[in-house]
């Protein structure tokens, strides 16, 4: 089934809330990780596991580093394919 | 051909468990390197740890372990027959620790062999140690976690400074009879060398290298499915345990773990944050010191879950002596 980017971003929210504490209205495309929303490498981790059992989408620790913004990760998660 | 003569099952006896005497606290540390108390705190969950004098050796720390364990089980030294120590820091390649040990404790010509499955270790040798009794090619057994991690450690690399620590725990292996029942449970353990590296130390001149993302990722994602097998192994529903006592590697990691566990009314060991990382020694240091507290009683059921470098692991419940 595809998913839109509102779709992905919603579930990103949901995700950081309950890996990160951040209220899910404060996860927005432009914010970045470290910056803006305070989440540490750890963390990101954390997300990424998370993302592979909601989207389907496996992000290697390689390619976490270069996931810098709510939209990186929205990016990655439709470039995989998951609304192809 | 004749066979020894089998025990229906073996269990723990007692605890001991020994901690250097300096402590070494996070701000300590921000002295030498960049780091913050804050930083370590939310990173890996230490506030300090103890680490070895230079003269103080595993064996001192073994010694010193298996001597309270002894103690506290009530047998005599002549009881032992055998004693295994879990250790992947040693000074040197021969003589092993447990020898060693074995003489300093006045334990008279016992089985004595060291045994490396890194932080998983414990698990490892109490895992033996209870097949050994249950085969009856042992009675009594001295099982110690012991470790000298500051000596593999580059005091300069804040990634793994801050994490490991030394010190010793230990547990007196016996039979069960009818009364107590049996007091350790299967044992579920396993490795995958296709990550061997990912915490390795290169050489005899090298330090302690750790992948910290892909460690804290394995760790959160293979693990408790591990620990849960464990219990049904053991036919011990998460939802009985009274505690959760896993390797104190990270307390995230540690917490991760737990969340996944299903079991939320059990306690969860958090002995990392006044012990720090120390390998095969954190999963008895934690136990003695809870059972010293009174967090947990005699004939509760406790899961213990070691991983670490290979990467190995191991886990089995227990019921508290």
């Amino acid at each position: 089934m595809a998913m839109t980017e509102s779709e992905i971003l919603s579930g990103l929210g949901e995700i950081i809330d309950e890996v990160a504490g951040v209220p899910a209205d404060q996860v927005t495309p432009d914010k970045s990780f470290v910056d803006d929303l305070d989440i540490d490498s750890l963390s990101m981790v954390e997300i990424a596991v998370a993302a592979q059992d909601k989207f389907g989408v496996e992000i290697p620790d390689d390619q976490l580093k270069n996931l810098k913004t709510v939209q990186d990760v929205i990016d990655y998660v439709r470039g995989a394919g998951v609304s192809a | 051909m004749r066979l020894t003569e089998a025990a229906p099952g073996a269990r723990i006896l007692a605890f001991g468990g020994y901690q250097p005497a300096k402590v070494v606290t996070n701000d300590d540390l921000a002295v030498s390197v960049d780091t913050t108390d804050e930083w370590i705190r939310s990173r890996v969950g230490i506030a300090s740890r103890r680490i070895a004098g230079p003269d103080e050796t595993v064996a001192d720390m073994a010694a010193a372990a298996g001597g309270k364990a002894l103690a506290a089980s009530g047998l005599a030294a002549s009881d032992i027959d055998l004693v295994i120590v879990a250790t992947c820091t040693p000074e040197v390649p021969i003589p092993n620790v447990a020898a060693s040990v074995a003489t300093r404790l006045g334990i008279a010509a016992p089985g004595a062999y060291d045994l490396n499955a890194a932080c998983a270790g414990f698990c490892y040798a109490l895992g033996t140690a209870s097949d050994a009794v249950r085969a009856g090619s042992s009675r009594y057994v001295l099982v110690i976690g012991a470790e000298k991690l500051s000596q593999w450690v580059d005091w300069t690399d804040r990634s793994t400074c801050i994490i490991f620590a030394d010190g010793a725990g230990a547990a007196v292996v016996g039979p069960s009879d009818e009364d107590t029942g049996p007091g350790i449970g299967p044992v579920v353990w396993g490795s995958d060398g296709t990550m061997a590296d990912k915490i390795f130390i290169q050489d005899r001149n090298s330090f302690i290298v750790q992948e910290g993302q892909a460690v804290f990722r394995w760790a959160t994602t293979a693990l408790h499915p591990v620990a849960k097998k464990a219990c049904e192994q053991a036919g011990v529903d998460p939802a009985e345990l009274a505690a959760f006592v896993p390797h104190q590697a990270n307390l995230r990691i540690i917490e991760g773990i737990a969340r996944r566990l299903g079991a939320p009314q059990a306690l969860v060991a958090d002995d990392i944050v006044h012990a720090g990382n120390t390998s095969s020694a954190s999963i008895p240091l934690a136990l003695s010191r809870m059972i010293e507290r009174g967090e947990i009683g005699s004939g509760d059921p406790v899961l213990l879950l070691g991983f670490g470098a290979g990467i190995s692991y191991a886990a089995q419940v227990i019921t508290v002596p």
